[in-house]
């Protein structure tokens, strides 16, 4: 435990929160190992962890009919994924699969869930985080759907 | 390095208007619509010296004049190379030229990337699509004169795996020990493994120290906009990000007001600028 807790503790994601919060958080995490090819999550199912990849590459995808499997943005090292652990009626709106032997810390949704019903400034200070990382996943999908690649005339 | 144009032309004693004809060497096909063509001088002319960064108007006999960034080292004079897009009548024409014909080159022309003012800093320079064309001469330079300069990090994205320019480069730039290479694409296509998303999302992996950084953006305007905001959120100053505009530059000197862009003339005063001299203008509609 105190090993996660270091981990947790030194990740920029969870900068600023107390040594106390670190702990309640410690106590929701566990680690996690996915195979190359291997998937996280699957669409549909629940929602029910967010997770810091320590080490390897995770791939979000969906499938489209008749198109096959569409790649929508890739994860690796240091970065955290997964927010639907926070939106009711949580379920993931995409799968997620290892691109390559990846190891990651696990959260567990329902347990934060939990904790932060109970310490509502661990609650904000965990949706301060996650707002940002809504924010820039929203930016970036407005960026990719632009198109921005486009071609001139002379 | 100062922030003012070479004046090659003119300490050359040629007129900013006479172009002088340089011989294809070889045509490059980089992507499906983009190509390179690699130049160089007449026996017995100048050489041709330039500085990261800068542009030249490239004259195809009997079809017209563009302007194109130079896209070669800096460091050898006796090759020219520019990357282009075939995108009109110019480019296309330009396309069809072949090893040993002529074309008419007026320049250098342009601001100049920073790369001595970057000295003793962190680099992280940011491309996207054929962005990387203008950044490559600097990327060169920034690796020759390596021990100057800190960390240097390239983060460069195109639409699909097949439109990354210069693929080659890339990989020998990502095998190198002394600078780091991460490269995204938009939409993964066939075997892609790499990264997916756009190239802002790659900012947040430069290991880089922000109040000692500095950064040279190109790329799509739009591009360039959301990189900005990134560079600040990890803390650059805007006084440290530099962006290369694109405008629709035709005397390359100042003068026919083609590529205005407010008080400024794309041309003359940049095409480089640091983002806190352009920002006032940069997302600004009716320029």
């Amino acid at each position: 435990m105190e090993n996660l807790e270091r981990i947790l503790g030194e990740h920029p994601f969870l900068k600023g929160l107390s040594q106390d919060q670190i702990a309640v958080l410690a106590g929701c995490a566990s680690n996690v190992v996915f195979k190359a090819g291997e998937f996280v999550f699957r669409e549909g199912e629940p929602a029910n962890a967010f997770f810091f990849i320590r080490q390897g590459k995770v791939q979000v995808e969906t499938h489209i009919p008749q198109k096959g499997t569409v790649i929508i943005r890739s994860r690796r090292d240091d970065e955290v994924f997964g927010w639907s652990w926070l939106v009711p009626p949580y379920r993931w709106h995409f799968d997620a699969r290892a691109v390559e032997l990846t190891r990651a810390l696990a959260l567990d949704g329902e347990c934060l869930r939990t904790k932060c019903e109970a310490d509502h400034a661990l609650g904000y200070e965990i949706m301060k985080r996650f707002l940002m990382v809504i924010a820039e996943r929203l930016e970036a999908t407005r960026l990719q759907l632009m198109d921005v690649y486009g071609h001139g005339s002379n | 390095m100062a922030q003012t144009s070479s004046g090659t032309h003119e300490t050359a004693g040629i007129g900013p208007m006479v172009t002088e004809p340089f011989t294809i060497r070889r045509v490059r096909k980089e992507t499906a619509d983009t190509f390179s063509l690699e130049m160089q001088k007449l026996p017995g002319e100048r050489e041709f010296l330039f500085r990261p960064g800068q542009f030249n108007m490239l004259y195809v006999y009997g079809v017209g004049e563009v302007p194109i960034s130079i896209s070669g080292d800096p460091s050898r004079a006796e090759i020219l190379t520019h990357t282009t897009r075939e995108v009109g009548a110019v480019t296309r024409a330009m396309r069809r030229l072949k090893v040993g014909d002529t074309l008419g080159v007026r320049g250098p022309y342009g601001t100049p990337w920073p790369v001595q003012e970057a000295e003793g800093s962190d680099v992280v320079v940011v491309a996207g699509g054929i962005g990387l064309a203008p950044l490559r001469p600097a990327i060169y330079y920034l690796l020759a004169n390596r021990r100057h300069y800190g960390k240097v990090v390239l983060l460069y994205g195109a639409r699909t795996p097949e439109e990354i320019l210069f693929r080659r480069q890339l990989e020998q730039w990502r095998s190198r020990f002394d600078m780091e290479t991460h490269i995204t694409v938009d939409r993964a296509t066939g075997p892609w493994q790499g990264n997916v998303g756009v190239v802002t999302t790659l900012i947040s992996r430069a290991p880089v120290d922000p109040p000692n950084t500095l950064a040279m953006v190109c790329g799509p305007e739009i591009m360039m906009r959301f990189t900005i905001l990134e560079l600040e959120r990890r803390g650059l100053n805007d006084r440290n990000i530099y962006l290369s505009m694109e405008r629709n530059m035709k005397c390359g000197i100042g003068l026919c007001g083609h590529c205005q862009l407010g008080p400024r003339f794309v041309c003359k005063d940049g095409p480089v600028y640091r983002c806190d001299q352009i920002r006032e203008v940069f997302s600004r509609r009716e320029l």
